[in-house]
């Protein structure tokens, strides 16, 4: 089932949670709806459901339009982020309810029994039909909620927030295991994380949304190595922001020179945004950037440090091997090698991305005493 | 040790022993007069009359007070602020100024009195009056006893049963009712006690006919003005034992079902 929402608006007391937002959701794809809270993300899930009307847009299926047509007959298996279980039946009650609650072509109850079975079968709890919602853990009630869901053999897949309220390792299994059931029963699916990890790991699309209105639709790999805006730049993985200035094809910081390639950017104020990965330190004496380390955390196998740069102090935060001593208070050169500058245009962002210039092999010097230069 | 002492001491004061004196008194002429006043026919039709408003005004409440709690709890309109205040006013207001402003309404004088009269329906100083009444003050009981409860609910489980293709009602009896359920039957029971006992404004509208319009309340007032108090207590007996019926019944309900009420709560 393809899903097709178009020119959506939503206005909440002065606040605009959906401003022209139009998407397509191709058949059986699994796209997240990636966003900081009050981007929106949420209002657009439910409108597709139809647990809010939007105040202008349609929201198609398969080139039906759902304009008029109730939440009842949409068929879309919702998921909440906090369960939403019938508390007071059991789980095969909770999951037969769809079933039972059918007007046409209602199975008879053996029917029933056995599609719940199958259910429970497929995320995992069977033995556990008869326990009450309040007797299991907060993921065996998401799966609970999950198999109520799919019961009804729904056209879509929404999932609020599905993995919100739960904690860090069944959060992991549980994603996983989205995964499998996506692949195994093929339906179009949405979900909503404000969590960026989860959306680059399970989806086969992010649409990143800001504000109420779509950043960047795309693969995984596009928002994270091409990110479209600013915005997207920042909410997805570690980065740091200077301001540059452009003019003559060059950028320029505190009116040194940067070492960067900047393509067809008008002259003008710029954003230089950086991920850790683009920024190295400079060993050989070579033209940089120089500062002041300010803090050094340990992440995994590598030390994230984090240096004031500039007469302005922006902090620029880039990772060195975990086995080089770096000490706060110490004077570092840096050299830019990648990221992306954001030109403040009107029309939008005009990006380009930053190719390493100048000396770009560059081994670590193990040699003792090289930091005394 | 001091708090719970002073808290017993006042519960003791308060309410034990003004329960105490009512029964001390019922009997305190005997058992026959105890059972003769309780024979008497006007008590015996005021008992049927106080059991019949009863009867009428909990249901009726029921309804009205379940719509109410289920509007302002699960949907968000203009004007909810006032009908909250709206659902607290005979609380607000004293028995007394709610039974005036039902006299004024219907009154001989009011523009609603004479077209009724020329219906033949009598409101004022007769059954319907008194019912009307009851129902005005024993609003605010079920509906104040459901709206926090469904509120903390919030409206995710009715909403994954629409999602799930229930209609409206089925909604309603299937998901809403069930998880409100207790906290419903303590209304009613409050709201039971409070129309069976209600005084001051069915005072006003009742007119105090003897055997015709006297509940339980006013026919105690009127056994008490004519100096027959062992007979006002022994009447007064029944609707503290009806109290006492209440509160056992809804102790005995919470323990039985203690495991249940809990689990929902945990939830």
């Amino acid at each position: 089932m393809q899903v097709r929402a178009e020119n959506l608006r939503k206005q909440y007391v002065g606040i605009a949670a959906l401003d022209d937002v139009s998407l397509t959701v191709q058949p059986g794809e699994l796209v997240a709806l990636l966003g900081p809270s009050g981007s929106g993300k949420t209002t657009l899930l439910r409108t597709i459901a139809g647990l809010e009307a939007p105040d202008s847009g349609t929201v198609y299926f398969n080139d039906r339009d759902l304009s008029d047509s109730r939440i009842q007959d949409r068929g879309v298996g919702f998921v909440f982020q906090h369960y939403a279980l019938f508390k007071h039946m059991r789980v095969m009650d909770n999951i037969a309810f769809g079933l039972r609650a059918r007007s046409k072509n209602k199975p008879k109850e053996s029917e029933i029994k056995r599609r719940v079975l199958e259910l429970l079968d497929l995320v995992q709890l069977s033995g556990l039909e008869r326990r009450f919602p309040a007797q299991l853990s907060g993921g065996q009630r998401q799966r609970v909620a999950l198999a109520r869901a799919l019961a009804i053999e729904p056209s879509v897949l929404l999932l609020d927030e599905p993995f919100g309220a739960l904690d860090a390792r069944v959060r992991k299994d549980l994603r996983r295991w989205l995964r499998e059931i996506h692949e195994r029963t093929g339906h179009t699916t949405l979900f909503v994380t404000h969590d960026q990890e989860e959306a680059l790991e399970l989806a086969d699309r992010v649409v990143v949304m800001n504000k109420g209105k779509i950043e960047q639709s795309a693969t995984p790999d596009e928002i994270y190595d091409t990110p479209a805006t600013p915005f997207v730049f920042s909410f997805i993985g570690e980065s740091s922001v200077i301001p540059v200035q452009i003019g003559n094809g060059r950028a320029t910081l505190d009116e040194r020179l940067l070492d960067l390639e900047i393509g067809a950017l008008p002259d003008g104020p710029a954003q230089l945004y950086l991920r850790p990965e683009d920024v190295t330190m400079v060993t050989d004496g070579g033209p940089g950037i120089p500062g002041l380390v300010v803090s050094t955390r340990r992440i995994g196998g590598m030390r994230r440090v984090t240096i004031e740069c500039g007469l302005a102090r922006h902090r620029i935060e880039f990772d060195a091997p975990a086995e080089v001593p770096i000490n706060n208070s110490q004077r570092l050169t840096i050299r830019v090698i990648g990221g992306r500058v954001y030109g403040s245009g009107s029309e939008g962002y005009e990006t380009e991305r930053l190719a390493a210039s100048a000396t770009s092999d560059f081994k670590w010097a193990k040699a003792e005493g090289w930091l005394d230069r | 040790m001091v708090l719970i002492a002073v808290s017993l001491g006042f519960l003791g004061l308060m309410l034990i022993a003004p329960l105490l004196v009512v029964f001390v008194e019922a009997f305190s002429r005997g058992l026959g007069v105890y059972f003769d006043a309780l024979a008497l026919p006007d008590t015996m039709a005021a008992l049927q009359l106080t059991l019949l408003v009863a009867v009428i005004a909990v249901p009726a409440n029921l309804v009205f007070g379940v719509a109410a709690a289920w509007l302002i709890a699960k949907f968000d309109f203009k004007g909810k602020a006032f009908l909250l205040t709206l659902i607290d006013l005979p609380f607000a207001v004293s028995p007394v100024v709610s039974g005036l402003i039902f006299v004024l309404l219907f009154g001989a004088n009011s523009a609603l009195g004479p077209v009724l009269d020329s219906y033949g329906i009598k409101v004022l100083f007769a059954v319907p009056g008194i019912v009307i009444a009851t129902i005005f003050i024993t609003f605010p009981f079920i509906a104040r006893e459901l709206i926090p409860l469904m509120q903390q609910q919030g409206s995710s489980e009715e909403e994954a049963a629409v999602s799930l293709g229930a209609s409206g009602w089925r909604t309603f009896f299937q998901v809403t009712l069930p998880n409100v359920k207790w906290g419903l039957l303590y209304g009613v029971l409050l709201c039971n006690a409070r129309a069976m006992g209600e005084f001051g404004a069915v005072s006003v509208v009742s007119g105090h006919i003897r055997g015709v319009t006297n509940t339980l309340p006013l026919h105690i007032e009127i056994l008490y003005n004519d100096n027959k108090a062992a007979a006002a207590f022994a009447v007064a007996s029944l609707l503290a034992m009806l109290a006492l019926v209440t509160l056992a019944v809804k102790t005995l309900l919470e323990a039985r079902f203690a495991g249940e009420i809990a689990a929902q709560r945990r939830h």
